[in-house]
C-alpha cells in the first residue's frame, strides 16, 4: 500500500506538469497564430506581441514548479523516495489538482483574451500597455491556484 | 475549429489599418477635380495616379482583395455567397451574347470574382451544354436564353436570372455557420425586393411580373409586397411600415439611390460587431464586405466628380465606412 501512496502522489506532481502544461502549449500556440498573423504586415509590432504571446505560457511554469515541490517533498528529487501511505499520497493528488485544472482553463482562457489583446495592439499600438492588462488579468486565478496548490502540498508534507 | 482563423483574423486586422477612413473620403469627394482625387487614392496606394485608368486602379483593387483572402482561407468556398451575383452576371452577359449573336468581353466579370469560369459559361450557354454548369444555373440558363430567344425580352430574362441568383444567395447565407453571411444574403435578397417592387410599380408592372422578379426572404412577405406593388407606391410604403424595413421609407421616398445607399449602410453597421470577434469567419467577410463599399464609394466619387456633380450631392451618395 505504501507503494500505492506514492504513485498517486506522484501522478498528482505529473498531473500539474502535464495538464497545465498542455494548456499553455495550446494558449502559447494560439496567441502565437495572432502575433504572426500582426507580424506578417507590421513586422515593427513583434515585440509587443511577443510578450503578449508568452503571458499564457506562465501556467505550465506553476505546474512546472508544483511538480517539483511536490517530488522534493517526497525525496524523489534528492533520490531517496519517502514510503507514504494511500491517504497521504492521494492527499499530494488533491493537492496538485487545483495547479492541474485551473492552470489548463485559464491558460486557455488567457490565450483567448491575449489574441483579442494582439488584434487590439495591432489596430492602436499606444494602448500596449492597456491591452497587457485584459489578459493579466486571468493570471490571478493560476496563481491562486499556485497559491494553494503549494499551501497544500506542504500542509500534506507536514501530516 | 474556430481556432483556424485566429493568424486570417490578425492579419486582416493590420490590413484593416489600409481601409480608407472617413477622413480619406471627405478628401477625395472634396478635391478640386477627378484628377486630385485619382492622385489622393495614388497616395494611399491605389493605382498610379493616371485618371485614364480608373477601371483597371478598381479592378485591381478587388483582386487584391481576393488574393489576399485566398491567401488565408484553405477553402474558399465559404465565401461563394458573395461571388454568386458574378456569376450571375456573366450568366447574363452570356445568354444576350448568345442570343445576339455577338462577343463582348468587357461585360464579364473576371475569373476571381465568380464562381465559374467565365469563358465555360460563356461556352455552355453558346453550345446550350447546361450540364456544364452548376445545377442551380442549368435551369434558369435554360430558360432565360430560351425566353430571350423566342420573345426577344431582355428585361424578363434578366428578371429570371436575378431571382434565381437571389434564392441562391439566400440559401447559400442559410447554410453558412457565420451570422454575418447570413446577415449579408438576407439584405442583399430583402433590399433587392424592395427595389424591384417599387421599380416595377413606378412601371405600372402586373401581379404576375412581380411574382416573376421577387425572390423569397425571412424578412419580407414577398406575397404581400408583390401585391402592394401592384396597387400604388403608397401600399408598399404602408406594407413596408410594418416590417424591419420601415425606417428605409423615408429613403425610398428621396430617391432609390438614397434606399441604396441606406441598404448598404444598413450592412455596414450589421458587420461592425464582426470587429471584435477574433475567433470566427465574420471578420473576414466583414473585411471582403468593406472593401466591397470602399471600391463602390471611390468609384462614386470619381464618376461624380467627372461628371461635375458637386461636393454635395456626391457626399449624399458615399456610404459609411467600416473603421
Amino acid at each position: 500500500m505504501g507503494d500505492l501512496g506514492l504513485f498517486f502522489a506522484i501522478l498528482g506532481a505529473a498531473l500539474a506538469a502535464l495538464v497545465a502544461g498542455a494548456g499553455s502549449a495550446k494558449g502559447v500556440g494560439m496567441a502565437g497564430q495572432a502575433a504572426a498573423g500582426v507580424v506578417t504586415d507590421q513586422p515593427d509590432m513583434f515585440g509587443r506581441v511577443l510578450i503578449l504571446q508568452l503571458l499564457p505560457g506562465t501556467q505550465g511554469i506553476y505546474g512546472l514548479l508544483i511538480a517539483f515541490v511536490a517530488m522534493n517533498n517526497l525525496g524523489i528529487i534528492g533520490g531517496a523516495p519517502q514510503q507514504i501511505t494511500l491517504l497521504k499520497g492521494l492527499a499530494y493528488l488533491g493537492a496538485c489538482l487545483p495547479m492541474a485544472i485551473v492552470g489548463y482553463i485559464s491558460a486557455i482562457n488567457q490565450a483567448k483574451a491575449a489574441v483579442a489583446s494582439i488584434a487590439l495592439v495591432s489596430k492602436r499600438p499606444d494602448q500596449f500597455g492597456k491591452s497587457m492588462l485584459f489578459p493579466a488579468m486571468v493570471e490571478t486565478y493560476a496563481i491562486f491556484a499556485l497559491l494553494i496548490s503549494i499551501l497544500a502540498i506542504n500542509g500534506v508534507g507536514a501530516i | 475549429m474556430a481556432e483556424q482563423y485566429i493568424y486570417a483574423v490578425a492579419r486582416v486586422r493590420s490590413k484593416e489599418l489600409k481601409l480608407l477612413t472617413g477622413q480619406v473620403f471627405d478628401a477625395l469627394v472634396s478635391a478640386a477635380s477627378a484628377q486630385d482625387a485619382v492622385k489622393i487614392l495614388a497616395d494611399h496606394g491605389w493605382g498610379d495616379g493616371d485618371i485614364n485608368r480608373i477601371d483597371e486602379m478598381l479592378q485591381a483593387e478587388r483582386e487584391k482583395t481576393w488574393s489576399f483572402i485566398a491567401e488565408l482561407v484553405p477553402d474558399m468556398s465559404v465565401f461563394d455567397v458573395f461571388l454568386y451575383a458574378g456569376d450571375y452576371h456573366n450568366l447574363k452577359a452570356a445568354v444576350k451574347e448568345t442570343a445576339r449573336m455577338e462577343r463582348r468581353d468587357s461585360v464579364f466579370v473576371g475569373k476571381k470574382e465568380c464562381t465559374v469560369d467565365p469563358e465555360l459559361m460563356r461556352n455552355a450557354v453558346r453550345d446550350r451544354d447546361f450540364e456544364a454548369l452548376p445545377k442551380e444555373m442549368r435551369d434558369v440558363a435554360r430558360d432565360a436564353l430560351d425566353a430571350l430567344l423566342h420573345t426577344g425580352d431582355g428585361q424578363m430574362s434578366d428578371i429570371m436570372i436575378d431571382k434565381a441568383a437571389l434564392t441562391r444567395i439566400l440559401a447559400a447565407g442559410k447554410k453558412s455557420d457565420s451570422d454575418i453571411l447570413r446577415t449579408y444574403a438576407e439584405l442583399t435578397v430583402a433590399c433587392a425586393d424592395i427595389k424591384a417592387a417599387i421599380r416595377a410599380c413606378l412601371m405600372k408592372k402586373d401581379r404576375s411580373f412581380l411574382d416573376r422578379a421577387l425572390a423569397p426572404c425571412d424578412t419580407l412577405d414577398i406575397g404581400e409586397l408583390a401585391l402592394a406593388a401592384s396597387e400604388s407606391v403608397d401600399a408598399v410604403y404602408e406594407y413596408l411600415s410594418r416590417t424591419v424595413y420601415s425606417d428605409a421609407i423615408p429613403q425610398i421616398r428621396t430617391s432609390l439611390s438614397a434606399f441604396e445607399r441606406w441598404c448598404d449602410n444598413l450592412l455596414i453597421d450589421k458587420i461592425r460587431p464582426e470587429i471584435h470577434h477574433p475567433f470566427t469567419i465574420g471578420p473576414l467577410a466583414a473585411y471582403i464586405l468593406a472593401r466591397e463599399n470602399e471600391i463602390k464609394c471611390v468609384r462614386m466619387i470619381l464618376s461624380g466628380k467627372m461628371n461635375d456633380l458637386s461636393a454635395d450631392s456626391i457626399r449624399e451618395r458615399v456610404r459609411d465606412s467600416y473603421v
